[in-house]
């Protein structure tokens, strides 16, 4: 009996809904502690990037306009994929990562309920972040919280998992499409994000999620005018100078993380409205009162 | 005597090499300089084109305006305005107003436009009303049904009246070939078109276009259909020296596509064809994707749609 060949796993990119390959052709093996390859991953091109903001931007009009008890729900859903899948993520984030298993599982646990948390905030932000302003004179004036668009999300190598479930959720739960780019060191809980993404009634677009060199990518991404937001953790000096300058040009709103590990794992800090607030432009209304 | 075209040898179209041969142009690569060239090109070529129920004056000076600058930014060298503006018949005035002096045509729809199912002489009273207004290229729909029943010579009859009332106006016939169906009724079409014109008299080169579709009916222009239409021009230069016109119209959206009809166009016709005069785009949202490329090879990095003004 010839001895059984492992299946190892080529993870794609997830664009439009969809598992593309990378444009470019170049993928990298995964290894595990060992040394030995267990999946490879694509290494995404300035033109996959320019892809996945294409789909983000198709997916804009539809994600902003959903109702916001709607897109709680979809949060929600993803939270409940996630948690049916909570061994394979936590056997992926210790197998390529330094992480005990104990740990992993911990990490996994936490991006559960992060996107809970936020499924909740989806819905209720808009009473924390805007209000019934006072004005001196026979009106009201209101002040109305509303997406701000594109949001292109660079994360950390570390907390895998955790880093970029809560910079994802947090712009889906105002109502943004994301484009994200994955962890360097430790791509495969991206991918396994995007499956997870795939199965729970995200619509197509709306979450795009890329791997390979946050090197290559920061530029394009920072330049890139249809990105509206773009939200980063864990810069060298030098990337984050690139970022503010690239910004600058089309008025690109920059959210620089600069989260210590039990930072990302506090909800108080990581997952408060004023985390969402960067994600959202006010709309100020001026009405008539009828007296 | 009258054209009579039944008369015409059929030219026998082989529709898997047309399909075949339609495919390898989109796999042409076409880089920096070359693209920003061709970019520029194609923005010369289009025709702008508003055709709703809802169009009102406003809308149609607002696509003159993007006619005459298609990009509000300082370029240099500057982008080149579009071709012409294409409406009803009714919003002619307007946009010849507004065009005067720009050099962007005024080109006009008529002849009961989409579905030229009007009596002959309503329709030959709608290109003169529209001339009269200030139009200097005719748009025309064939009568299709006449066609697809086998009345080609009613066809053709109809098509060199409406030749003849265009009084020096320059005529785009629209074969809409989403409802002729095959292929070979495509190649029947254009070859009973540009005939049908050419019985008139002697044509001067651009005179007269064949034109894919009205855009109001999908499949609107493909690469196929367009290849097909492309060789009936080629061959009625090979066999008389004049110069017929084409414009595509409808489903072309992305830079990319426009770059493959325009490599199309020199591989079959030749560089000659490379110019407003003789090849045009019908479209409208095609505009601020070819500008978005252009700003992108110019810039640097990728623009967004709010860059560029509506219309």
């Amino acid at each position: 009996m010839p001895e059984r060949l492992d299946i190892i796993k080529t993870c794609k990119l997830f664009i439009g809904g969809s598992f593309p390959r990378t444009e470019s052709g170049r993928s990298e093996p995964i290894h595990d502690g060992k040394g030995r390859v267990i999946a490879h991953a694509c290494v995404a091109s300035r033109k996959d990037l320019r892809e996945a903001v294409e789909s983000a931007r198709r997916a804009r009009e539809g994600w902003a306009d959903a109702s916001s008890y709607l897109r709680g729900q979809i949060l929600y859903r993803m939270a409940e994929m996630l948690e049916s899948r909570r061994e394979e993520f936590a056997s992926a984030l210790s197998t390529t990562s330094p992480l005990t298993p104990a740990k992993a599982r911990r990490e996994v646990d936490a991006s559960i309920d992060r996107v809970v948390r936020f499924a909740g905030w989806a819905d209720k932000f808009q009473q924390v972040l805007g209000c019934q302003n006072p004005v001196a004179g026979p009106y009201y004036n209101f002040s109305v919280p509303q997406p701000s668009g594109l949001v292109g999300i660079l994360a950390p190598d570390a907390p895998s998992l955790l880093s970029l479930v809560t910079m994802i959720a947090a712009p889906l739960s105002v109502g943004c499409p994301v484009v994200g780019v994955a962890s360097e060191t430790s791509p495969l809980p991206a991918v396994l994000l995007g499956e997870v993404c795939a199965t729970s009634d995200v619509p197509g677009g709306v979450v795009n999620l890329l791997t390979g060199k946050r090197d290559e990518l920061i530029e394009p991404m920072a330049e890139h005018r249809e990105i509206q937001v773009l939200a980063a953790a864990r810069l060298k000096p030098a990337q984050r100078e690139l970022i503010q300058t690239a910004a600058a040009d089309g008025l690109k709103r920059v959210n620089l993380l600069e989260y210590s590990e039990s930072d990302w794992n506090d909800d108080d800090v990581a997952a408060s409205p004023w985390d969402l607030e960067p994600y959202i432009d006010t709309k100020t209304i001026w009405h008539p009162s009828a007296t | 005597m009258g054209y009579d075209g039944a008369m015409a040898v059929e030219r026998r179209v082989d529709t898997v090499m047309v399909d075949q041969r339609a495919g390898a142009f989109s796999r042409r690569s076409i880089k920096t300089d070359s693209k920003a060239a061709g970019l520029r090109l194609a923005i010369s070529m289009l025709d702008l084109t508003t055709l709703e129920g809802k169009d009102s004056p406003e809308k149609v000076r607002s696509l003159c305006r993007k006619a005459m600058r298609p990009y509000a930014g300082d370029l240099a060298p500057p982008v080149p305005r579009v071709a012409a503006v294409c409406v009803y018949p009714s919003h002619v005035r307007t946009a010849a107003r507004m065009l005067a002096g720009s050099g962007v045509h005024v080109a006009s729809v008529a002849t009961g436009f989409p579905s030229g199912q009007y009596p002959l002489d309503v329709r030959l009273r709608d290109v003169s009303a529209a001339i009269e207004a200030g139009a200097d290229e005719i748009d025309m729909v064939i009568n299709r049904g006449a066609f697809l029943a086998g009345r080609t010579t009613e066809v053709a009859e109809e098509i060199r009246q409406v030749w003849q009332a265009c009084e020096g106006a320059h005529l785009k016939i629209i074969l809409e070939t989403g409802e002729l169906e095959t292929y070979q009724n495509i190649r029947k079409a254009s070859d009973l078109a540009i005939e049908a014109v050419a019985s008139t008299g002697v044509l001067r080169d651009g005179e007269v276009f064949i034109k894919t579709s009205t855009g109001k009916i999908s499949p609107a222009a493909t690469m196929p259909v367009t290849l097909v239409m492309l060789e009936a021009i080629r061959d009625h230069f090979l066999s008389t020296g004049v110069r017929i016109g084409m414009k595509p119209a409808g489903g072309i959206k992305t830079a990319k596509q426009a770059l493959h009809y325009l490599v199309m166009v020199k591989e079959t016709l030749g560089e000659e064809w490379l110019t407003p005069d003789l090849f045009r785009f019908g479209a409208s949202s095609l505009t601020n994707d070819l500008l978005r490329q252009l700003l992108k090879i110019l810039t640097g990095h990728y623009m967004a749609m709010h860059d560029f003004s509506e219309a």
